[in-house]
């Protein structure tokens, strides 16, 4: 399997906060990446360093071979990167509807339209006109992931998609990802719920300190492994 | 019947301040940029339309043929190259940048053009009216006038609700960071909108020369007027501008009625009146309105 993306030493700084720190990693065409760590790890932010909404203070990211360090985010939707943001960020005066069809602007070609979309998550069907900031929060995350993949992405970032929903809602959430998952779609997410995490992905990093300590394939990583990586109990064991 | 009179020229008048007004709605509403050369610019179009119709002797209403797309290319290029720095820089600089440009265009105007008055021809449609009663009449112009500032509102509203470009607009209004996580390069969208805006702006100087005499000094004038009109209006509403405007209008009128004088004052005491109520009752509203621009 050759890698869509690849992270080399990356860095990311707020200001003086340096969040991400010498970070690298690989994804492989059709691979799902669980991101899991504390808050502050820095998870959130190395996404929005994959997506463009933050400029690297220094290392590399390359897509398909290319290196799109600099490239801004609406550019990287072109090419194929979608980020779903944490918190679902949707226009809140645009219906349903123009929520998705605004991520139609990379006109990027691929099975996913606004049928597909509704399709996929039925729940929207009857919503489609309606106001995005009068939805429930579940509806609303199903929307903001709706809208992320009428970019037709081949790499789908998601922040923290479960946050704020009720357990069955994000079960409904889980569901569709699954099958966008089985469909081959690229995927690196962030995620606070580790047993949800170590379900849906093919492999897991742990982030602390805006370092990866831990990273390994499903079957290989113990629960307990992860759990120590996460509150930087045993940082012998990190790894590249 | 004088009070009508005042009242249905109030709103005629109110549509001419809706049509100036309409592009500083627009840049507020999407990039939270108070134009101070708005008025400017309006004017820079209708001294371009008095230099086609003096070199050409074309009437002015084909002046606006190579006027219009030439202010949209103006509206472009001065967002990409001062207002997109400006923005970066945070939400005052816009304010002085455009103060500059305000003083700049004056002046330049005065060089080119002295600081003599000129006019643009209204055309047959000019002198004539429509005579109600003999205590009212409905000057032609005046009708053209509301018209296109009705087109020109309902084109933005159509252009803001059923086009690409316009789910762009408001996404990128709504929260520029996230429109261009989802595809939309929201400088690009920023420099259409200043592009639209301006090209508003040089159609409203051309009706104001149709109207009235102008000097390179008019642009500050009428700039404050478009300012109260969008103030009155809700700010970054686009009908409530039209409705500011004819507030605007009507209040003007009345004052003249009771005196001459007074008719700006007027104006400028609703005006005052609208805003110290508005920051009284529902500062929290007013934020709100900014949200739902359109």
């Amino acid at each position: 399997m050759s890698a869509l993306l690849q992270v080399e030493s990356l860095d990311v700084r707020h200001g003086l906060l340096q969040a991400v720190r010498q970070v690298s990693f690989e994804v492989a065409e059709g691979e799902t990446l669980a991101l899991v760590g504390a808050n502050g790890a820095g998870k959130s932010t190395l996404l929005r360093a994959l997506a463009g909404a933050h400029r690297p203070a220094g290392g590399r990211v390359v897509f398909e071979g290319r290196d799109i360090t600099a490239m801004p985010a609406h550019r990287r939707v072109k090419a194929g990167i979608a980020l779903v943001p944490e918190g679902r960020r949707l226009f809140p005066d645009l219906t349903v509807e123009e929520n998705l069809r605004v991520a139609g602007a990379a006109h990027r070609d691929g099975r996913w339209t606004v049928d597909e979309v509704l399709e996929a998550f039925p729940l929207l069907q009857p919503l489609r006109r309606k106001r995005a900031a009068s939805l429930s929060g579940g509806e609303q995350q199903a929307t903001a992931i709706g809208r992320a993949l009428m970019t037709n992405p081949r790499l789908l970032l998601l922040d923290e998609v479960s946050l704020g929903l009720a357990p069955i809602v994000v079960e409904g959430v889980y569901h569709s990802l699954r099958g966008l998952i089985e469909g081959g779609t690229t995927i690196v997410l962030v995620e606070q719920d580790l047993a949800r995490a170590m379900g849906v992905a093919d492999r897991v990093a742990c982030m602390l300190e805006g370092r990866i300590v831990l990273e390994g394939a499903r079957g290989e990583l113990t629960r307990e492994q992860v759990t120590d990586a996460y509150f930087g109990l045993r940082r012998a064991e990190a790894s590249a | 019947m004088t009070w009508v009179a005042d009242l249905v020229h109030g709103i005629f008048l109110g549509g001419f301040y809706a049509l100036l007004a309409a592009g500083l709605a627009l840049m507020f509403g999407v990039m939270r940029i108070i134009n101070l050369a708005h008025g400017s610019l309006a004017l820079i179009g209708a001294y371009m339309a008095f230099l086609l119709t003096e070199h050409l002797h074309i009437s002015t209403y084909l002046a606006l043929a190579p006027v219009l797309p030439g202010a949209l290319v103006v509206g472009y290029v001065l967002q990409r190259t001062m207002l997109e720095r400006s923005l970066r820089a945070g939400q005052l600089v816009p304010l002085l940048t455009t103060f500059g440009l305000l003083i700049v265009i004056a002046n330049l105007l005065q060089q080119f053009f002295s600081p003599d008055v000129h006019s643009l021809d209204a055309g047959r449609i000019g002198p004539a009216s429509w005579h109600v009663s003999s205590e009212l009449s409905i000057p032609w112009f005046d009708v053209l006038t509301l018209g296109i500032a009705f087109s020109v509102l309902g084109g933005l509203h159509l252009v803001l609700r059923v086009t690409q470009l316009g789910r762009e607009l408001r996404a990128t209004a709504a929260d520029a960071d996230t429109a261009e996580l989802v595809g939309v390069n929201a400088r690009a969208v920023y420099a259409r909108a200043t592009a639209i805006a301006v090209a508003i702006a040089a159609l409203a100087g051309v009706f104001y020369g149709m109207r009235s005499a102008f000097d390179p000094n008019a642009g500050a004038n009428e700039l404050l007027y478009a300012f109260e009109a969008v103030v009155i209006g809700g700010i970054g509403s686009l009908w409530g501008t039209l409705v500011g405007g004819i507030v605007l209008g009507i209040s003007q009128e009345i004052g003249a009625h009771i005196n001459q004088e007074y008719f700006a004052l007027a104006g400028h005491v609703v005006f005052l009146a609208v805003l110290v109520a508005r920051s009284a009752s529902s500062a929290p509203r007013i934020r709100y309105t900014l949200r739902r621009f359109a």
